[in-house]
C-alpha cells in the first residue's frame, strides 16, 4: 500500500493560515491503514488546529470530512459540495487523492496534509518499511522474492557493495543490507547461481526515469456509447 | 597489451607492483596534487586518484590525473556510478582515454549519506560490476550499451575494488568472479588488517583459479595512531581491524613509527601470499609516508620499461 506520514502541525498551519474556511478531506484506503489520514486521523488534526488558533487568537471555520478512496473521482464527487464551498482543502490522503481533488477543480486550491513516501508493507504495529518503487519491470523473481531496486540503498543489481557489515546496510545500520537478505533467501531456495552471473544493465525507461507513465488497459476502455451511457446516468 | 599502461606492464612482467592513493583536494587549487606527484615519483608504478570519496566534493579525479600526469607519473582514475549515469560514464571514459588515462577502476561509490552533500540525489543507474561490462564492451567490441557502433574506441586497462570483510563473507569470492567475468583486468582489495582471514579469502581465489584471471593488489593502511585504528574498527562499514592491532598502536611509545612498521611487516606478510601480485597504499592524508614504506618494504626501485 501506499504510505504516508503527516506533516508537521506547525507547517499545516502555516499553509493554511491565509484562508477562512478550511475542508479537511481523509480518505479510508491506504492512508487510513497507516494512521496517517483515515477518518480519526483528521478529526485529531482539526482539533489541533482548533487549539492552536484559539491560543493565537487566529478564526477559521474547519470541516472535517473523508472520503472511500480519494484518487478516484467518483467518491470525491460525494464532497463535492463542500470542497467548493471552502476556501481551501487539505487533503490527508496521499498526494493521489490531493492531485484527483486539484485536478477535478482547478481553480479550488488544494494543498497536500501529508507527505507521501513509500510503497510499503506494515512490518508490525506502527512500522511500514518500503519493498518497491515502482520501476516498471520486476526482476525480484531472480533475487529470491526481495527487491533490489527499493531495498538496496544503491538499487544495485550486482550487490551487496563492500559496505555490507554484519548483514546491515552501509548507509543505516538499522536496516538488513538486501543483498545479504538476497544471498541468504538464494541459498535457502538452492538457487544460488542466480547471483554468480552478471546481471547486466537494467532498463530504466519503464521506470519514472522515462517520463511519466500512464498505463491503459484497452479492454477495459469504455466505449464512447458506453461513455455517453454513463455521463446520461450521472 | 590491452591499453599499454605501466601498470599493465609490471604486471605482465611479473613483478611485485605498488600503487599509492592520492587524495584530490576540497578545492580548485591544483598544487597539491603536484606536491604528492613530485614527492611520490618513483615510489609507485600508478598512482589511485579518487573520485569525490566518500562523497565529499573534491577536484574531479580525471582533472587531477592530467595534473598528476604532467609530473610524469602514472594515474589510476576511480569512476563511480553515484553520480553518473550510462551517458555520463562512457562519455567520460572516452575523455579520460583522450586525455592519456589508460587505468580506470570501476566503482559503485560511497552513498552520499556519508558526504558533504547530504541532500543529493543520487543516481546509480549502474553498479560497479555493470559498469565493468559495459566498458569492456566498448574496449573490445567498440560498442555502447546502447549498441552505437564507436569508430574509435578508448583502449583502457580496468580495474575494480573489492573487499574480502564483506558479508555475507562466503560470497565474496563469487563477487569478485562476477568483476571477472564482466572484464576487470586488476583488482584492489579493502585495506586489510586480518591477515587469517584474507589468507582464508585467497584461498578461495586459488582454488577457483582466478588468480590467473585478475591482478590483486593487496589494500594496506599506515596508521598514524591507535585512534585511526580504533575509527577504522568501530567506523568503517565493512572493515576489519582485529583487537591486537588496536591495543598494538595504542601501547606504541611512537605511534607514527608502529604505524610504518606494521604496514611495512603486512607488506612483507603479503608479498608471500601466492595470488597476491601486489600492494595498494592507501597513506589517506600522510601521502609522505609512502616512499619510506615502499623503500622500507624493499620494493624500489620500481620496474621501468622502454
Ligand atoms: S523490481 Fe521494480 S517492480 Fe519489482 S519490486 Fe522492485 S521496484 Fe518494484
Ligand atoms: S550495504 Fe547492502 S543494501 Fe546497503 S548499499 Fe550496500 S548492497 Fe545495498
Amino acid at each position: 500500500m501506499i504510505v504516508a506520514k503527516r506533516k508537521p502541525l506547525n507547517e499545516i498551519a502555516e499553509m493554511v493560515a491565509p484562508y477562512k474556511r478550511v475542508s479537511v478531506i481523509g480518505c479510508r484506503s491506504c492512508v487510513a491503514i497507516c494512521l496517517a489520514g483515515g477518518e480519526k486521523e483528521v478529526k485529531m488534526l482539526v482539533s489541533a488546529l482548533k487549539v492552536k488558533n484559539k491560543k493565537e487568537g487566529r478564526d477559521q471555520e474547519f470541516e472535517a470530512l473523508v472520503v472511500e478512496r480519494q484518487c478516484e473521482k467518483e467518491w470525491v464527487k460525494e464532497v463535492e459540495d463542500k470542497v467548493l464551498g471552502s476556501d481551501i482543502t487539505l487533503s490527508m490522503a496521499c498526494s493521489l487523492g490531493a492531485q484527483t481533488i486539484g485536478d477535478m477543480y482547478p481553480s479550488h486550491v488544494t494543498f497536500p496534509g501529508l507527505n507521501t513516501g513509500i510503497f510499503g508493507v506494515p512490518e508490525e504495529q506502527g512500522v511500514w518499511s518500503e519493498k518497491c518503487v515502482g520501476c516498471g519491470n520486476c526482476i525480484i523473481h531472480t533475487t529470491g522474492g526481495i527487491c533490489p531496486i527499493s531495498r538496496c540503498a544503491k538499487s544495485m543489481l550486482n550487490g551487496p557493495c563492500g559496505g555490507s557489515a554484519n548483514r546491515k546496510c552501509e548507509v543505516n545500520l538499522d536496516t538488513d543490507c538486501a543483498w545479504s537478505a538476497i544471498y541468504d533467501r538464494l541459498k535457502i531456495q538452492n538457487r544460488l547461481e542466480l547471483i554468480e552471473k552478471v546481471t547486466p544493465a537494467k532498463d530504466w525507461s519503464t521506470s519514472h526515469a522515462g517520463g511519466r507513465r500512464t498505463y491503459v488497459r484497452e479492454d477495459a476502455k469504455l466505449t464512447p456509447h458506453q461513455k455517453k451511457g454513463k455521463e446520461a446516468i450521472q | 597489451m590491452k591499453a599499454g599502461s605501466n601498470l599493465e606492464k609490471v604486471f605482465e612482467s611479473g613483478k611485485f607492483a605498488v600503487t599509492a592513493e592520492i587524495g584530490p583536494p576540497q578545492s580548485a587549487n591544483p598544487e597539491p596534487l603536484t606536491h604528492h606527484a613530485k614527492m611520490m615519483k618513483g615510489s609507485a608504478d600508478a598512482f589511485n586518484l579518487t573520485d569525490n570519496q566518500t562523497a565529499v566534493v573534491r577536484l574531479s579525479s580525471i582533472a587531477s590525473a592530467v595534473i598528476i600526469m604532467r609530473e610524469g607519473i602514472e594515474p589510476v582514475i576511480q569512476m563511480t556510478c553515484r553520480d553518473r549515469n550510462r551517458i555520463a560514464l562512457q562519455s567520460d571514459l572516452f575523455g579520460a582515454a583522450a586525455l592519456g588515462i589508460k587505468n580506470v577502476l570501476c566503482l559503485t561509490g560511497d552513498h552520499q549519506i556519508f558526504g558533504n552533500e547530504k541532500p543529493a540525489k543520487n543516481v546509480f543507474d549502474f553498479d560497479s560490476i555493470v559498469e565493468l561490462q559495459v566498458f569492456d564492451q566498448l574496449r573490445r567490441e567498440g560498442r555502447q550499451v546502447g549498441g552505437e557502433v564507436v569508430k574509435d574506441p578508448p583502449r583502457t586497462y580496468l580495474g575494480c575494488a573489492e573487499n574480502p570483510f564483506a558479508t555475507p563473507y562466503e560470497y565474496r569470492v563469487s563477487r569478485l568472479a562476477k568483476k571477472v567475468a564482466a572484464g576487470a583486468d586488476f583488482c584492489q582489495t579493502q585495506a586489510i588488517f586480518d591477515m587469517v582471514m584474507f589468507e582464508k579469502f585467497m584461498d578461495e581465489v586459488r582454488s577457483r583459479g582466478l588468480d590467473k584471471k585478475i591482478h590483486i593488489l593487496a589494500g594496506v593502511i599506515p596508521m598514524k595512531s591507535a585512534g585511526a585504528a580504533r575509527y577504522m574498527k568501530n567506523k568503517v562499514p565493512g572493515m576489519i581491524v582485529p583487537n591486537e592491532i588496536v591495543d598494538r598502536m595504542k601501547n606504541a611509545k611512537d605511534p607514527k613509527e608502529e604505524g610504518i612498521k606494521l604496514c611495512i611487516e603486512q607488506i612483507e606478510h603479503l608479498k608471500t601470499v601466492k595470488g597476491v601480485h601486489g600492494v595498494h597504499i592507501m597513506a589517506v592524508a600522510w601521502e609522505e609516508i609512502v616512499p619510506k614504506i615502499v623503500e622500507m618494504a624493499g620494493l624500489l626501485p620500481r620496474p621501468t620499461f622502454q
